[in-house]
């Protein structure tokens, strides 16, 4: 070698390395500009301001918590107790929480030397530790109690209404009611409502001890309080788990079915007829371009909201991805087998069925399976737009602003759910096709 | 359908023709009962596939009528309706094809949006599941201890579905494009992070270890003996990935995240007479999606099959 030669090597690469170089910080720089554009853009540094962190403390709070109920409507002196202050939660007459006594004056120990106590003539007592005795008397819409001028600021005051906000509990007064929230941790009333008489047994005594309701047999009566549990409607929420993954199920295969045919048109070495094949191409590509969302919107039109329309816009958009995967396969099919199988004098039909069809299958169940479980999350997203599913009842539940705990529930039931149909599509995968890898 | 089990059944014949020349004597019992063991397991594999079938069938048409019956409108009424809501749009914005223009550029900075969300949450996303995949594999991860960790947290951030996270934030952090950014780039991180460690189990750890012997640490060994080795799957993954986002980003606008899906959802709610802005922004959805597709595809053949650089 020469060494003009050399030279030229010398200088090829020496550019080659300041490309590298010169790309080595560009792209860095680019992301970086990109990202300082998107601050602007999306406007993050308002985002604190602009975010609502008491909504954050309630979710976060309210998710494991509950809170039950101690009202006393000023008017008639009634006195009610229920957990979240829902009717569904309402202690039934003559049983009340045990950390509430008395009869003419009820006494509500929040626990932590925390006492309120509602007086005839509706009148209340604010026992607080390090703290004054607080009096408040409601006439009418007026409020007179003895707070200072100087208040702390876990109290506000006006003559209309009073807010004390303490560790241990809540305390709301106006001119019409008085009510105490107080806090507990845990999903209360999960298993059964308070008017069911399985509440508050233990699982060995529903199990196990004497029948608690001579009407029915323990564990029949316990299953039924519980598959209908108004609070937390075990029964609708299985049903729209169920109808999920109905969703995912009916679109996945129905897709898979329909771009099965489609994909033999529209792989070169089945359909020899160029002008079909681009058709079919294109039909794949539309369907796949149109989106889920759209689809579901024009067909949520014809059908109205529910899970077949949400089925119906995963099976139309899976259809074109399906169709282009399933038609890439039957590309790539080896055409020896084909030809083994024709020797034999194998009809066209038996030629697919013996010679492609096993080729194909590893591939397209693979495919398939995995959609399955993408759908499955597909399914949640598409129910809370066209209202189906485990999908919708999570955004009616964060709509209402106020059943966090069931908020948390639904999130810990989807996750489960995708992991579980994950789990499911892998082990079916494992015994159609084998493992891989 | 009985010629190519006979078929089958001669070639399994011909295949064991060496076997019966040893034992002559018993070649016609021999034949026979190979013959019959083999109908008989076809018979077997026929019964097996059948009854899957069967059960297939059984599930698809008594799943179709479950939510047949649960959903509003039953499917054959609305089979013929299929085509009227679109005619409609169709129709009312060729009459008003003369403003389509003019919402189109109306509603590019909500497309722009859409885009972005997509591309942030994928980059966050991409980072993340880079970090996810190299601390869950074995032989590359920092801690070796917390590696079931870091799959657990990887399968449970790709198990969440971008809506839930994008409708809890929206009530803490209000309506906008950060939510659906958070809420995709978790997604995005979590399901980036399994499709990387795959193709980082398969990655040559000689680099590494050549690294490691000359001191270098847990970062460097990483950049400079693992991730050129991976960079073409992870970038064809990333774009494949990114996609995706664009359609999840415009589905989260849909509940509030901003951004196209929102336009639509507003467009929407007006009805007939606002027809024409819900034509633009479907013109505008189904160009973008098609349109970063085909560019992603290109690419993505490009750097699988090593054609470029």
């Amino acid at each position: 070698m020469t060494a003009v030669d050399i030279n030229a090597v010398k200088t090829e690469a020496d550019q080659l390395f300041l490309r590298k170089k010169l790309i080595g910080f560009a792209l860095p720089t680019v992301v970086f500009a990109y990202l300082v554009y998107i601050f602007f853009a999306f406007d993050i540094s308002g985002i604190a301001g602009r975010a609502n962190w008491d909504n954050a403390v309630t979710l976060a709070s309210d998710s494991w918590s509950h809170k039950v109920h101690v009202t006393r409507d000023n008017r008639s002196g009634e006195i009610t107790y229920a957990v979240e202050g829902e009717r569904k939660g309402t202690y039934p007459e003559g049983q009340r929480p045990d950390w509430v006594s008395g009869d003419e004056v009820i006494t509500i120990d929040l626990g932590g030397d925390h006492v309120v106590r509602y007086l005839p003539g509706n009148r209340t007592e604010i026992e607080l530790p390090g703290f004054q005795l607080i009096e408040v008397r409601a006439e009418g819409r007026q409020l007179t109690s003895n707070l200072p001028a100087e208040l702390p600021d876990w109290i506000s005051a006006s003559n209309r209404r009073i807010g004390i906000t303490t560790p241990e509990g809540r305390i709301t007064l106006t001119g019409a009611r008085t009510e105490v929230f107080n806090y507990f941790s845990g999903w209360e009333l999960f298993w059964f409502t308070l008017d069911s008489p399985y509440h508050g047994q233990g699982f060995v005594n529903i199990l196990l001890g004497d029948r608690i309701d001579p009407e029915r047999a323990n564990i029949k009566g316990a299953v039924s309080d519980w598959w209908n549990n108004a609070m937390w409607r075990h029964k609708d929420v299985a049903w729209a788990i169920g109808e999920t993954i109905l969703m995912a199920f009916l679109g996945t295969m129905g897709a898979a079915i329909a771009a099965l045919p489609l994909a033999f048109l529209a792989a070169r070495r089945f359909s020899p007829i160029m002008i079909i094949r681009a058709a079919t191409r294109r039909i794949f590509d539309f369907v796949r371009g149109v989106d889920a969302l759209i689809w579901t919107v024009v067909l949520a039109r014809a059908f109205g909201p529910g899970p077949l329309t949400g089925a119906l816009a995963i099976l139309i958009t899976d259809t074109g991805t399906f169709g282009k995967t399933f038609s890439e396969a039957l590309e790539n099919v080896d055409q020896k087998q084909i030809e083994g199988v024709s020797s034999t004098g194998a009809k066209p039909l038996q030629r697919y069925r013996f010679g492609v069809i096993p080729q194909v299958v590893p591939v397209l169940l693979a495919q398939i399976l995995y959609f399955l479980e993408s759908n499955t999350r597909s399914a949640t997203i598409i129910g809370a737009i066209t209202g189906g599913g485990i999908g919708l009842m999570l955004t009616q539940a964060i709509q209402t602003q106020k059943d966090w705990e069931e908020v948390a529930y639904y999130i810990v039931l989807i996750i489960v759910m995708v992991m579980f149909m994950d789990w499911f599509s892998g082990w079916l995968r494992g015994k159609l096709i084998g493992r891989k890898g | 359908m009985k010629c190519p089990v006979a078929r089958r059944a001669a070639g399994i014949l011909l295949s064991r023709g060496d076997m019966t020349v040893i034992s002559l004597n018993s070649t016609r019992t021999s034949v026979d009962g190979i013959q019959s063991s083999y109908m008989a397991q076809v018979q077997r594999r026929r019964l097996y596939g059948g009854l899957t079938l069967l059960i297939f069938v059984v599930l698809m048409v008594s799943g179709f009528n479950i939510a047949d019956d649960r959903n509003a409108g039953g499917f054959w009424e609305g089979l013929h309706q299929i085509g009227d809501y679109p005619a409609d749009v169709l129709t009312e914005a060729w009459e008003k094809r003369a403003d389509l223009p003019g919402l189109i550029v109306k509603y590019f900075p909500a497309l722009i949006e859409t885009i972005n969300i997509a591309a942030v949450s994928t980059l966050i996303g991409a980072v993340g599941g880079l970090f996810l995949s190299l601390l869950g594999t074995r032989g590359l991860a920092k801690w070796p201890r917390l590696i079931p960790v870091f799959r657990r947290l990887c399968d449970i951030m790709r198990a969440v579905p971008e809506i839930v996270i994008a409708l809890v934030l929206i009530f803490v952090l209000g309506g906008g494009p950060v939510p659906a950014m958070i809420a995709i780039a978790i997604h995005t991180a979590g399901a980036l992070g399994k499709m990387f460690s795959e193709v980082t189990e398969n990655a040559d750890l000689k680099p590494v270890e050549g690294l490691a012997s000359t001191g270098a640490r847990w970062s460097q060994r990483m950049l400079i003996g693992v991730l050129p080795q991976v960079a073409p799957n992870y970038i064809s993954y990333t774009l494949l990935r990114f996609e995706i986002n664009i359609r999840a980003s415009a589905i989260l606008g849909f509940v509030g995240a901003g951004g196209l899906g929102y336009e639509l959802r507003n467009a929407m709610a007006w009805g007939p007479g606002r027809f024409d802005e819900a034509a633009a922004i479907f013109a505008l959805l189904f160009g973008t999606i098609v349109l970063f597709d085909q560019v992603s595809s290109r690419y993505r053949n490009r750097l699988t099959e090593g054609k470029g650089q």
